[in-house]
């Protein structure tokens, strides 16, 4: 335990140290030790990015200038310095100026913002469209026009390990909670739709890599969609409160070429087929 | 006139309990709702110091996940309805009457009932925690279909959010009649003191928004128990309907826990920079500016269930428009003290603290306002973050620094000013050591209301954990300071208490306070607290 705290205490302080040192824009530092938003592998996601900067940036510059003369006064005008109170009380001038400067800033943040927004609310011309059920406490992936469906949980040895005072060391996990026993599986760069709906209560489809999130409603069918460059193991979970599980729902999504996901789709339908031909057997008997 | 000259001797309260049981005085109504609101604050810090808890290392445990829901839910509520809020009530029982020479508030009776619905209202809340199914667990927003899974909780919890909402209500309407009605002869609207001008903004809002969320939460026991599906989509209803009456609520709700906060600063650091608060309009203005506002960005807390790409537009730009008078707000109190002579006893360090600490809740509230960026914030420890740095270090240490500052004034007796000052140094460290790391788990995809994480997210969890236990240790520092300073450990105070003081209470009437403050009221004609042009 003291050990372990001990570990604990030194990644803590060697994160801050890298914190401190690099400050929380730089890219390097991110990548490596998650203290800022992921770029992420699609254009919007990157976009999304940019303006999270852009802003983050513009709440820099203002908090300078306003805790700076904030500062600047309380160390100046202290009464202990024999600093005597000034008399003035307005100057419409100034106050005009303070009202209309941040009206300024504000549109010139919105503007690009709507820009990406519109994009990202944009479904037309998807290649293909998948339907993602929520359940308390699993997904469900459903292939539209391919007969390709199945349920994404939580990975058997996270599932295990997570039980109170299971005693399992957590690092010896494979991604501990972020595992699941079928990920979703996608070709890159091709236009995926997102029909998001929930059987039971409401949950949300988060992957912070594609700037996809969500909310999956019963009785509603929602969309959205990505656009993925790269091929690789994207990570995220349900982000909304859905009950005692909720924090046990991964997502998780593996982006392959375009040819590859044609193999493994063609595997799927293999075995859907063959299942379905066990249940008419069974059926039949 | 004839009745007040006949009771010409001064009457005390009655002795023992009866005395609070009863009581009409707006002076020992405000000391219950304070004294109250303590006994929440440390219940819900409790509940949250379980959350923390279990999120001190990865996996689980000490809680059942169930639980830890629960936590996160009543936590919510204990400290927004049980806290913030009748803290702030009580702040305007005690303070109103004597900044404006009123003899007392208009509705005395009505606000003895509102004050004692609250421990009814509270125990049966808490008495949840007992009962089959447990607790709430579906979030403070009860958002359906989720709440509707709570077990037999779930007809107590609305009953108690109606008590709590009458509550609210009676203190509200006590507010706006005793300002427009009992206000000294000429103690203008304009010469009010911005405390009692933002909580008349805050008693209307509250009189527009609580009755939305008693409407909303009886519709959800009608699904529950009556059959209706208001917001069941299997019967035709709609569950982001109730998202939308919340929300109209909520936002509002919001304001409801800051306004009064903003009256709190912008009359304490005019008193420490010794120079008149700048832009007494423009504050009035821009009070009212955001309240007005405050009911039309609703749906900034719902981008994520797929509004139409319009109507995400509207609530984008509408968002960001309140922070234009909100900027407003904080350039004049940084104006206040601009070319003040200041000094920094304990109140001023706690509103210097709630400035920057509030602005840096306001900055990541304009990254949240960004609707694309939002997609990632949303629902994640970063708006964990946001909404605690302007809870806490903005509502909170407001009713510290109002607590400070006013004590003196109720008691008679100074607060020790070196634990008052560790008091605020500990806290201010502890509480960015607890609340700052959540922005980074946030953004590296951390989901709020998670009772265990993966691996990554363990340092700065730890973190915030630690600073969680000793904010709480640190509080009683300013338990032993309160106790001490009501009981008259510490020096006498002054009438004035405080060089800069200006205002009713400060100079015109005696430290501590008499039980009956104004049986005659003054006449403040020629009296000017601060340059009307
Ligand atoms: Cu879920």
């Amino acid at each position: 335990m003291s050990s372990a705290f001990m570990s604990r205490t030194g990644a803590l302080m060697s994160k801050l140290a890298i914190a401190a040192s690099l400050g929380m824009v730089s890219q390097a530092a991110t990548a490596e030790y998650a203290l800022n938003m992921p770029v992420g592998v699609t254009e919007i996601s990157r976009e999304v990015y940019d303006l999270h900067m852009l802003v983050f940036y513009v709440c820099c510059v203002i908090g300078a200038v306003v805790f700076g003369a904030m500062i600047y006064s309380i160390i100046a005008h202290r009464k202990s310095k024999g600093a005597k109170a000034a008399n003035f009380h307005h100057s419409t001038v100034v106050e005009i100026v303070w009202t209309a400067i941040p009206f300024v800033i504000l549109m010139a943040l919105a503007l690009p913002a709507a820009k990406t927004l519109v994009k990202m609310e944009n479904t037309r011309g998807a290649e293909m469209s998948i339907k993602v059920t929520g359940y308390q406490w699993k997904w469900q992936y459903e292939y539209i026009d391919e007969d390709v469906s199945f349920y994404s949980t939580l990975s058997q040895d996270s599932n295990f390990a997570r039980q109170k005072n299971s005693g399992v060391d957590l690092e010896s996990v494979d991604n501990y909670l972020l595992d699941v026993d079928n990920p979703l599986v996608v070709p890159t760069d091709t236009k995926i739709r997102l029909l998001l709906t929930a059987a039971d209560v409401i949950h949300a489809w988060w992957v912070p890599d594609f700037a996809v999130k969500k909310d999956a409603i019963p009785g509603y069918i929602n969309e959205t969609w990505m656009q993925i460059d790269e091929p690789g193991t994207y990570r995220g979970q349900c982000a909304e409160l859905c009950g005692r599980d909720n924090g046990f729902m991964p997502v998780d999504v593996i982006a392959k070429e375009p040819a590859e996901y044609q193999k493994w789709l063609a595997e799927q339908k293999g075995e859907t087929a063959s299942v379905a031909t066990e249940q008419n057997v069974a059926l039949a008997q | 006139m004839s009745h007040a000259e006949a009771h010409d001797h001064h009457h005390g309260p009655e002795p023992g309990f009866m005395r609070w049981l009863k009581t009409t005085n707006h002076k020992d109504l405000g000391a219950l709702y304070l004294m109250f609101s303590l006994a929440m604050f440390i219940v819900g810090g409790l509940m949250s110091l379980v959350i923390r808890a279990e999120l001190f290392t990865p996996g689980m445990q000490f809680v059942d996940p169930q639980f830890f829901n629960s936590m996160t839910t009543m936590h919510a509520l204990f400290m927004i309805f049980g806290g913030v809020m009748p803290a702030f009530t009580g702040l305007s029982n005690y303070l109103i009457p004597i900044q404006l020479g009123a003899p007392d508030m208009a509705l005395p009776r009505i606000n003895n009932m509102g004050f004692w619905i609250l421990p009814i209202a509270f125990g049966m809340l808490l008495s949840t925690l007992f009962m089959e199914g447990g607790a709430p667990a579906g979030g403070w927003t009860l958002y359906p279909p989720l709440s509707m899974q709570t077990g037999d909780a779930m007809p107590f919890l609305v009953f108690s959010i109606h008590l709590m909402g009458i509550s609210s209500i009676t203190g509200a309407i006590n507010v706006i009649v005793t300002i427009l009605n009992l206000r000294a002869p000429g103690m203008d609207l304009m010469k009010m003191p911005l405390f009692c001008w933002t909580w008349l903004i805050t008693a209307f809002l509250l009189i527009a928004v609580m009755p939305v969320l008693a409407g909303a939460v009886t519709m959800l026991l009608t699904d529950k128990y009556f059959g209706t599906t208001f917001f069941a989509a299997a019967g035709g209803g709609d569950p982001v309907m109730f998202q939308h009456i919340f929300w109209f609520f909520g936002h509002p709700e919001v304001y409801i826990m800051i306004l009064p906060a903003f009256g709190v600063v912008s009359q304490i650091i005019p008193t420490f920079a010794r120079k008149t608060l700048f832009g007494y309009s423009s504050m009035v203005y821009a009070t009212a500016a955001i309240a007005l506002a405050s009911v039309i960005v609703w749906a900034h807390h719902m981008f994520a269930v797929g509004l139409p790409v319009a109507a995400e537009l509207f609530f984008m730009f509408a968002a960001k428009m309140i922070s234009v008078p909100t900027g407003v707000k904080v350039f004049n109190w940084v104006a206040t003290m601009w070319r003040g002579s200041m000094t920094f006893e304990t109140p001023m360090l706690f509103s210097l603290g709630f400035v920057i600490l509030f602005t840096i809740g306001g900055f990541s509230g304009l990254m949240l306002a960004m609707t694309p960026v939002d997609f990632q914030y949303h629902d994640s420890y970063f708006v964990v973050a946001h909404f605690h740095y302007v809870l806490v270090p903005g509502a909170v240490f407001s009713l510290f620094a109002a607590v400070y500052y006013w004590l003196p004034k109720w008691t008679g007796t100074m607060y020790n000013e070196k634990l008052g000052k560790l008091h605020f140094w500990l806290s201010t460290i502890f509480i960015n050591v607890l609340f700052f790391p959540q922005h980074f788990l946030g953004l590296a995809g951390m989901p709020r209301r998670i009772p265990d994480y993966s691996l990554q997210f363990a340092e700065f969890n730890f973190m915030s954990s630690v600073g969680a236990f000793a904010f709480f240790i640190t509080q009683f520092i300013f338990l032993y300071n309160l106790i001490t300073t009501c009981r008259g450990k510490w020096e006498k105070a002054t009438d004035q208490v405080w060089e800069g003081a200006k205002g009713v209470e400060w100079e015109m009437l005696p430290s501590p306070l008499p039980y009956h403050t104004f049986e005659q009221q003054p006449d403040l004609s020629d009296y000017e607290p601060h340059p009307t042009h």
